[in-house]
């Protein structure tokens, strides 16, 4: 008979949202048992920067997403490197691959997500790889001392660029396919993309656009030695990086029955649809501000954010998660970009825009709402931008301002930068000011 | 904690607040040094907006739901529990801009030479931090709330 240990709150899963959830647990909760499991046996990273660490500007201590400490200070137990199998959220227990089970009054799962592995003929091949781990990060590592010329990454998206710049840095020539007409085509608009194209091919990185990869071809026992693209064109390469996307890892919840879409289900206090059990980050399908529906935004932020709410309504404390949206700052190859919500919206929205010299500022409209932007060079106040579609503030009324080159908080109405800055207009003024607008 | 408030109909723009951040912010301290030698170049952490006839600073608000905190990719920026203080840990700061994007005030500032973000810091060491010890006109009041702030 194995052991059953019990956890009051338990968490499935170590990145951002699991430490969320983690802190806001330890805010609310000082002494109540927390476990954290996690298939990887590293304490938690930040996984954007694994492309830092592959192109060898930090190691791993320098990409830690909390100080080495951070279990012992807050007293959680961190079982790395071991994979949950099975749950039961009936008797409330999870079973671990080594046969252990572990018992849990409140349950997270933060389980991210898998890189999306299309059937293209040869994927198997060595020389393979994904990048969305630091285990993918270091296989990668490995592989390039074996002597990489040339590398084909499939897939102009987030994951894309940041394994090009890496392997850029590592003297590696790349050549990207996407097979849409334009690369980050889900987070920017066209002129952004031209932008970001233009900065690749300054730094040698070639863009196939509208093409796929039909075959990984090998004329060497198994070691990828080239690709095959669907236009017939082969292009020889000694690495393939499958950079198409992450899909939702929902193997554990949708085995427990729990409600999925594309992702696992969330209602407003990350709370899924089976008792005691909540959903966080990239596995999730949570609250989008911009769009007012569940969607999946698997992005760093939303998943710290996400497991900071779970924490808290897992501790008792209620709270509501005020959604997310897509959101990036790139800073691909020295080139600033934000953009967040629709940055390419469908023909009826407003579309408020300036440039300034190579740089150019775009703010999306609907009924006086901002439901997207894209600030390409001078993003320092873009923020403001952001808070303003996040707050669903109208902005009818300076709305040509946005896009401004000297634009600032003092560019929105004075009611509203008063609000703010607190800052009331006379001394006989109730301070309606209110710090809620913000969440400041 | 304490907080910096505007006082905007006392704000002339002359931009004194910029001026004593940088050197503040400086390895000399001292504003020629600072300005014309320094390398890096300090940078200030606040900027003055102008939109005749108002004027005021924008700074770190040291929100007590600090989106930029939620949203670091690396963990360098942190809520100290103690002090309420925003603080960037300089060393874990990559330069993303994330917080950025998502700061409301529009208040962090990219260091592009040093690659990683400049904001203000309450000006750690001193009991008033530098703008508002050097604002001429008393635009700027450090204080506990803004109940105690007279208009």
């Amino acid at each position: 008979m194995v052991r059953v240990k019990k956890a009051k709150y338990l968490i499935i899963g170590n990145s951002a949202g699991g430490i969320g959830a983690a802190e806001a647990i330890r805010q609310a909760d000082k002494a109540g048992t927390v476990v954290m499991i996690s298939a990887e046996p590293y304490p938690a990273y930040s996984r954007p920067l694994i492309s830092e660490y592959l192109a060898h500007r930090y190691p791993l201590e320098k990409i830690l997403y909390r100080p080495a400490d951070f279990y012992d200070k807050n007293g959680i137990q961190a079982i790395l490197g071991r994979k949950v199998t099975q749950l039961d959220t009936g008797e409330h227990t999870a079973s671990l691959e080594d046969g252990k089970r572990m018992a849990w009054e409140k349950l997270l799962l933060a389980t991210g997500g898998l890189p999306i592995l299309p059937q293209i003929k040869g994927i198997e091949r060595s020389g393979v790889f994904a990048f969305v781990t630091l285990d993918d990060a270091r296989a990668i590592d490995r592989h390039l001392y074996g002597g990489v010329e040339r590398a084909v990454i499939i897939g102009g998206g987030l994951i894309g660029m940041s394994v090009a710049e890496a392997l850029v840095k590592r003297g590696v020539k790349v050549t990207i396919v996407e097979m849409k007409e334009r690369v980050l085509n889900t987070i920017l608009d066209q002129e952004a993309s031209a932008l970001v194209e233009q900065r690749l091919e300054q730094v040698g990185v070639k863009v196939l656009t509208g093409r796929t990869v039909a075959e990984i071809g090998s004329h060497s026992g198994g070691a990828v030695t080239h690709i095959v693209t669907d236009d017939g064109a082969t292009l020889p390469c000694e690495l393939v990086i499958m950079a198409i996307g992450v899909q939702p890892r929902t193997q554990l919840a949708s085995g427990a029955g729990i409600r999925i879409n594309r992702g696992i289900l969330v209602d407003h206090r990350m709370a899924t649809s089976c008792p005691d059990v909540y959903a966080c980050g990239d596995v999730a399908e949570a609250y989008d501000f911009v769009y007012g529906e569940n969607r999946l935004t698997p992005i760093l932020p939303n998943a710290y954010l996400g497991g900071r709410v779970a924490g808290f309504n897992m501790a008792g404390v209620t709270t509501e998660y005020p959604g997310g949206t897509a959101m990036n700052s790139l800073k691909y190859f020295g080139l600033a970009i934000v953009s967040a919500g629709m940055a390419d919206p469908p023909a009826d929205y407003e579309v408020v825009s300036e440039k300034h010299g190579p740089a150019y500022k775009k703010v999306v409209l609907k009924d006086g709402l901002v439901k997207g932007m894209v600030f390409a060079g001078d993003i320092e106040k873009s923020g403001i931008v952001f808070g303003l579609m996040k707050d669903k503030i109208n902005v009818n009324g300076f709305k040509q301002a946005l896009a401004a080159d000297d634009f600032g908080l003092i560019s929105l109405s004075e009611e509203i930068w008063r609000a703010y800055l607190e800052a009331p207009s006379s001394p006989s003024a109730p301070s309606a000011a209110s710090s809620s607008v913000m969440g400041g | 904690m304490r907080k910096i408030y505007i006082k905007e109909q006392a704000c002339i723009g002359c931009h004194l607040c910029e001026v004593y951040c940088r050197v503040e912010h400086s390895q000399s301290k001292d504003p020629i040094k600072a300005f014309k030698k320094e390398s890096p170049q300090p940078l200030a952490r606040l900027s003055v907006e102008e939109r005749k006839p108002v004027s005021f600073s924008i700074r770190c608000q040291h929100c007590d739901e600090p989106s930029c905190v939620y949203a670091c990719l690396t963990g360098a920026l942190q809520k100290d529990a103690r002090t309420g203080t925003v603080t960037v840990d300089e060393e874990r700061c990559t330069g993303c801009w994330t917080c950025i994007l998502v700061c409301p005030f529009g208040a962090i500032r990219r260091d592009v030479q040093q690659g990683r973000i400049a904001k203000c810091d309450l000006c750690a060491g001193r009991d008033v931090p530098a703008c508002v010890a050097n604002c001429p006109n008393e635009a700027l009041v450090y204080v506990q709330n803004k109940a105690g702030l007279e208009r």
